[in-house]
């Protein structure tokens, strides 16, 4: 297995706080990589980090093998880098067709091939019935939906997701789960932040535990989850609760 | 009174109602996309109306013909201005993006009174002037014709921005520039569009206003304050709203003028504005 992704000693600071603090790790091709992390832990300022929303101080991001540290955020994502948000970022005033033929566009200047594209986008997370619809019309768990076609018509190699699980009631949870799986076996490499430890266990190929803005352990879940790091700072706590 | 003076009336303000809507929609993208208020735009007006009427004064050219070079001329700017002044503010706060469009309005303003003096000046001898008598209501050719090109601009804009696949891509930024960016939109230039298309518009009518209106240093004053309420009537960010208010705001001007009196008619605008804020706060075609 090639490595899609290699981050290496990445470092962030924001005035006296630092949020991420040499971080290093590497994605595999085709693997589900969990991150997981008390609050403030740093996981978003990871995800802005791989993504350009923010500028490391210093390390680097290795697409592919080529360096795409500090790159803006368009560029990144036309080399293949996709991303969904925690809060979730809908074009609230176009329509479901029209919201994933944004992304589409990143491929394609023909509106025509964009629109096929988006359709099909929107068949696989299964939302057709509400093409038309407005986003802003959409629930949270069909929202995650949406930000998942969006993503997935910007032909991403590697997905970024933030929560997929997050804020939506238990009976929505498989299905979301069923399509962060079917995205991987589309052949889609994916980074997930998640609460729901659950889920996080079942579908990670690894997962890497952050605290504090450093890693503290990455490896097969099992193993992290039997981390002493990992169980005095996150699981022990939640255990005890 | 006649019913004629009332057509005439309407006629009137329908007709400047859409080169009010063409400056307010420019003021309008501009914030839709990226929530900055332009208070340099009457001073962008100013300046495309002097750069209409010194391609008349020094080469002779009719200020409609001249309408390609100063509309160009003003996107030009619009990018220069992103590019130079908006870009460095855009994550400042507020008050420092006033600051930095109304420094840059009273910079405008003075630089034009330093180089061409306070004096009131005109377009003499147009291409189009005189006007039109149909079934006893006048109409003034330049009007009539600055009116029509500033809808043909309208429907332009409104083509582009639903229609083209950057179109979208501006809508996109507009609803969300961080959503806009993960899409591989690069959201800085959708920016230095909006800068350019938003001062585009105002060229036109800038360029449209100059064979029949006096161009002088402060014109752009009150065509930015009616600019402002009816972006801020139609709803702020919403194209359609500008035109409506645009030609709302004409109207009710025109009309004022001739019910009531020509010296309250901005009373009566500012008082229409009042009444639908009260009513709808984020304007007629707004959300939020």
């Amino acid at each position: 297995m090639s490595e899609l992704l290699l981050v290496e000693g990445l470092t962030k600071h924001f005035g006296g706080v630092t949020a991420n603090d040499g971080i290093s790790f590497d994605v595999r091709e085709g693997e589900i990589i969990g991150i997981i992390g008390p609050n403030g832990a740093g996981k978003s300022t990871l995800f802005d980090l791989l993504t350009g929303f923010q500028t490391p101080d210093s390390g680097s991001v290795l697409l592919d093998g080529h360096d795409v540290t500090g790159l803006r955020p368009d560029r990144i994502a036309r080399m293949g880098v996709g991303r969904t948000f925690q809060k979730l970022k809908p074009f609230p005033d176009l329509t479901l067709v029209e919201n994933v033929m944004v992304g589409a566009l990143a491929h394609t200047s023909h509106v025509h091939e964009a629109r096929d594209k988006a359709l099909e986008a929107i068949a696989f997370v299964d939302l057709l019935e509400k093409r038309h619809s407005f986003a802003r019309e959409l629930s949270t768990g069909q929202r995650k939906r949406l930000e998942m076609a969006r993503a997935l018509a910007t032909d991403p190699r590697l997905l970024l997701m933030d929560e997929v699980t997050g804020g939506v009631d238990q009976k929505t949870i498989p299905g979301l789960i069923e399509l962060v799986l079917a995205l991987r076996d589309k052949g889609i490499t994916i980074l997930t932040i998640e609460h729901n430890m659950k889920v996080m266990m079942d579908v990670s190929s690894r997962i890497l535990a952050l605290q504090f803005g450093k890693r503290i352990a990455f490896g097969k879940p099992e193993k992290v989850r039997n981390d002493p790091h990992v169980v005095d700072a996150y699981l022990g706590r939640a255990d005890a609760a | 009174m006649s019913s004629d003076v009332i057509i005439q009336a309407i006629v009137s303000g329908l007709l400047m109602g859409l080169v009010y809507a063409l400056v307010a929609v420019g003021l309008s993208l501009i914030f839709g996309l990226m929530e900055i208020v332009n208070f340099a735009h009457g001073e962008f007006l100013m300046l495309s109306m002097f750069f209409s009427f010194w391609l008349w004064a020094l080469l002779g050219m009719d200020p409609l013909l001249s309408l390609p070079i100063v509309v160009l001329a003003l996107a030009v700017l619009g990018f220069a201005t992103h590019y130079g002044v908006i870009r460095h503010v855009l994550n400042a706060p507020m008050l420092a993006q006033i600051c930095a469009t109304f420094g840059l309005a009273i910079a405008i303003r003075s630089g034009a009174q330093f180089l061409w003096t306070p004096d009131f000046r005109s377009v003499q001898d147009p291409l189009v002037a005189g006007r039109l008598e149909i079934a006893g209501i006048f109409i003034g050719q330049p009007q009539l014709v600055a009116g029509l090109v500033c809808f043909a601009a309208f429907i332009a804009l409104w083509l582009f921005v639903t229609r083209t696949e950057t179109g979208l891509a501006l809508q996109a930024t507009a609803q969300d520039r961080q959503a806009a960016a993960v899409m591989g939109i690069p959201t800085d230039r959708m920016f230095a569009l909006g800068w350019a298309i938003g001062l585009g518009c105002v060229g036109v009518a800038g360029a449209m206003l100059s064979s029949f209106y006096f161009v002088f240093p402060d014109v752009g004053i009150n065509f930015a304050l009616l600019a402002f309420v009816a972006v801020a009537l139609g709803g702020f960010g919403s194209i359609l709203g500008s035109l409506v208010a645009g030609v709302a705001i004409g109207l009710v001007e025109s009309l004022g003028g001739v019910l009531i009196s020509p010296s309250y008619k901005l009373l009566i605008v500012f008082s229409l504005y009042f009444a639908v804020v009260l009513v709808r706060p984020m304007g007629l075609f707004g959300r939020y």
